[in-house]
């Protein structure tokens, strides 16, 4: 079976300004809702206590309200359903200190009148901790766009590098602004989401790299952009099979894999279709933007390869004793 | 026929590896090495403590107080005024021809500060490096304690980790009801610290006139009855004996009212300085003093030289019990704080575990269906590479005694997605070759050489980022970069050494029938 005809070769640069322009509209509104609704905190982030709870019946929201807004201390708690109607989360944006009696444990008392239940997890994040978790996270990420940015630059070239950070930037709004727009709880699975968003895009976009840089060394063409398109246009069936793929699992994930995890298998699906979607139409948009020039790489490649035959030269006389 | 070729034997190899090291994991067998499930999925509670180091040093200090104390008592050395402020002490030596002898003793204590005035005031304070050493041994020994009294509470396999610098790690699997959990939180924080002390007899009648500064600046603490917060004592602030030189305790009932008590013994020291203490004190009044709280005030009636002695007051029978288990594991040299606690009820565990196998398993079989529709006997040969991939993961994880947690299930699920990227871009480079009119043998060898610098670029890109999430996560995050740092570098083995070699060894087979739709999928 096959789905793309190898040999066709894609017009992709030629519409490239239509797809960068798109583009720019996602990041735009992602950064636009990014800065007006926010990110929805999560307690890893924001410090807190979250208590899931599980009815033998239908869970009495309301009556839950109405008892946890008698206690001051749970006037700011939100109470939401999970999943089933037997299943409720509760957030409390305080978190206690003492290791006796906690927060927790105050909630399951005060539930007492609401039903049988039972408390099936107690999460509780110290406002020191969570400061932590966000100054960790965003250490994280930085230092992944960093040092891919160095191994993309010593193993293709500068341009290579920008180009790709830019397209992992592209993915990564626009993967928070649907995080944003479906309002994602922000917790420390979303992180690793977004750094496994990164990894994969990145994978994606450096085998379409590899293409390009193979047909600049190799191919007849001499026009960056038909270089280009051939060689997306060549490892286009590769993508999308391995992204299909992907897709599939993520998306049984999230199908399947219960309300726990599927905020994190929510923003890997986003992650897949837009990482799949730049790797094809906008990271070599940008190489070509970036004005990556086929003859001064040629010549560079030349001028290496020249070098490493004189010094393999100089090497065999001087082992033969003529120098 | 060549069939064995070096790359199929490694191959092979690989896979009993796999398979004979992932078995203890699958059954669960009671045997072998095997990977354990993480808190999130067999449920129980997870605590990052912290412990307030800076009390441990206000506790030396006092201990410091008590040893001169003891010290100059014994040798008749007359000093005055001894006094704690919070980090240092002070007292004044009257007799000053006893100069050295207290020097003498004061140079033994080491990590100590001392400054003397005029007048022979003597100030003490801990060195910078001593306050360090101190700090460090409270969290340690708190860590120990922790630990000894969790084992002593009877549940499987506690952990209690240190974590940085003030930090500990406790986690206890296998709590089943929030009631439980709580009693297991109460006997951790309990600081146990026993003092036994001298009730200040002279002025004992205007503890309710004086205040908390009053009384610090004649040397004695105002402390509650534990019974009734309204009945006060004042008692000297230097401690006799503190709970260090506890060696023993136990539950016992009293024989007139049958209420639980606590039955202590201590060291030899502690023994003798708790003689030495009572036969100078006959007619005076002893508090045993539990954690800031006053339990008892018995008179003295005579020389107590056996080292025992009780604790007694208003306790149900399990709190007895869980301070006798305190007592016996030691103090908590600073008290513990809660940073972040994650507690999961067994039941949300399961659910978990079958929701994230049903997804791995869904998402296996269509993988799976796919690559063979889409490439053929190639699809299968992918798919061989991706279930010994799967083997190797839980073997090597199994191996290093890893955890399996929630989002470490997600990075398997995620990998099988992943894993076959690799065959995929083979593949693809395979029939491109044959579709330039390439001879087979020459076409699967292109293939993998074309193929190769994309694959490692790649992989290497990923697992970079896999290392940072592993440097930077925390606890289920590390899982989730640790099942996928071993996938990528199991593919890698299997997807390019295994499929490379199964390629070969049906070479001839190939060769002969030449069916590329059959063997390579294409039309």
């Amino acid at each position: 079976m096959e789905i793309f005809k190898q040999n066709k070769t894609y017009d992709f640069m030629g519409k490239r300004l239509p797809f960068l322009g798109f583009s720019a509209l996602l990041v735009i509104v992602s950064f636009v809702l990014l800065f007006t609704k926010g990110l929805n905190l999560g307690i890893d982030f924001s410090g807190g206590t979250l208590v899931q709870v599980q009815y033998t019946q239908n869970a009495p929201i309301d009556k839950i309200r109405d008892v946890l807004s008698t206690n001051e201390k749970f006037d700011k708690a939100v109470v939401t359903k999970f999943g089933s109607d037997s299943e409720i989360i509760i957030k409390i944006p305080t978190s206690t200190t003492t290791l006796g009696k906690d927060i927790g444990d105050d909630v399951r008392d005060i539930l007492k009148t609401t039903g049988k239940y039972e408390i099936r997890r107690v999460d509780m994040v110290g406002p020191k901790v969570g400061n932590a978790l966000q100054e960790k996270g965003i250490m994280a990420l930085s230092l992944a766009l960093i040092v891919i940015l160095i191994y993309v630059s010593f193993r293709f070239e500068w341009r290579f590098a920008i180009a790709s950070i830019l397209a992992l930037i592209h993915d990564i709004s626009i993967a928070l602004g649907a995080i944003v727009l479906f309002n994602v709880d922000v917790n420390l699975d979303i992180l690793a989401a977004i750094l496994t968003i990164l990894g994969y895009s990145l994978n994606d976009t450096i085998i379409v790299f590899d293409r390009i840089r193979e047909g600049v060394n190799t191919s007849k063409e001499n026009h960056l952009d038909s270089v280009v398109n051939e060689s997306v246009s060549m490892t286009l069936s590769r993508t999308t099979l391995t992204s299909l793929t992907t897709f599939f699992v993520v998306l049984t994930l999230y199908l399947f894999g219960g309300e726990i995890i599927s905020g994190f298998s929510f923003t890997l699906l986003v992650g897949v279709v837009v990482g799949t979607y730049s790797s094809i139409f906008i990271a070599a948009s940008f190489l070509v933007q970036l004005n990556f020039s086929i003859s001064d790489y040629r010549a560079a490649q030349a001028e290496k390869d020249k070098r490493k035959k004189d010094k393999d030269r100089l090497r065999a006389q001087f082992e033969q004793g003529t120098v | 026929m060549k069939f064995f070729n070096y790359r199929i034997v490694i191959f092979m190899l690989i896979t009993v590896f796999g398979v004979v090291f992932s078995i203890p994991s699958f059954l669960q067998t009671d045997e072998g090495k095997k990977i354990s499930l993480g808190l999130d999925l067999q449920g129980g509670l997870h605590m990052l403590l912290g412990v307030q180091t800076q009390k441990a040093v206000e506790g030396k200090i006092k201990s410091v107080a008590a040893t001169v104390k003891y010290f100059s008592d014994n040798e008749d050395i007359l000093i005055e005024d001894l006094m704690i402020q919070k980090d240092h002490l002070s007292f004044i030596l009257l007799d000053s021809d006893e100069e050295t002898k207290l020097d003498t003793m004061l140079a033994e204590v080491t990590g100590l500060d001392i400054n003397k005035g005029s007048d022979l005031i003597y100030t003490i304070k801990l060195t910078p490096i001593e306050i360090e050493v101190v700090k460090d041994m409270a969290v340690s020994q708190a860590v120990e304690t922790i630990r000894n009294r969790l084992d002593q509470f009877g549940l499987a396999e506690p952990s209690v980790v240190r974590q940085g610098k003030t930090d500990i790690v406790v986690e206890l699997p296998g709590i089943k009801t929030q009631e439980e959990e709580q009693r297991a939180r109460e006997l951790i924080s309990k600081p146990a610290n026993l003092e036994l002390m001298a009730i200040d007899e002279l002025k004992a009648d205007q503890v309710y006139n004086l205040t908390r500064e009053e009384a610090q600046e004649i040397g004695d603490v105002i402390l509650e009855d534990t019974n009734d917060p309204k009945v006060k004592y004042l008692i000297q602030q230097i401690p006799i004996l503190t709970g260090s030189q506890i060696v023993d305790a136990k539950v016992s009932f009293d024989q007139q009212t049958n209420q639980p008590i606590i039955n202590f013994t201590l060291s030899t020291f502690g023994a003798q300085v708790f003689g030495d203490f009572t036969a100078k004190s006959i007619g005076k009044r002893l508090a045993v003093v539990l954690d800031g709280k006053v339990f008892s005030d018995p008179v003295i009636r005579e020389r107590i030289g056996g080292g025992s002695g009780q604790i007694s007051g208003n306790f149900t029978v399990n709190e007895a019990g869980n301070i006798a288990i305190a007592l016996r594991s030691g103090a908590l040299p600073a008290p513990v704080i809660m940073l972040e606690k994650r507690s999961v009820g067994p039941s949300l565990g399961a659910d978990s575990i079958n929701a994230s196998m049903m997804a791995l398993m869904a998402g296996f079989v269509l993988v799976v269906i796919f690559m063979v529709v889409y490439y053929g006997i190639g699809g299968i040969i992918s798919n061989i590479a991706l279930v010994t991939n799967i083997f190797i993961i839980i073997a090597v994880m199994a191996m290093f005694g890893a955890t399996l947690t929630l989002p470490g299930m997600a990075g398997i699920v995620l990998t099988v997605g992943m894993a076959v990227d690799a065959n995929v871009i083979i593949s693809e480079r395979i029939r491109e070759l044959l579709k330039a009119g390439q001879s087979i043998p020459k076409a699967v060898e292109d293939g993998y050489k074309n193929a190769m610098s994309a694959i490692l670029d790649a992989n290497i890109t990923t697992l970079l980022v896999a290392v940072i999430l592993y440097a930077y996560g925390t606890g289920p995050i590390k899982g989730f970069a640790i099942t996928i740092s071993i996938g990528i570098l199991a593919s890698m083995v299997t997807a390019i050494l295994g499929t490379h070699g199964i390629y070969e060894a049906l070479m001839p087979k190939m060769v002969k029938d030449k069916n590329l739709k059959k063997w390579f999928g294409l039309n």
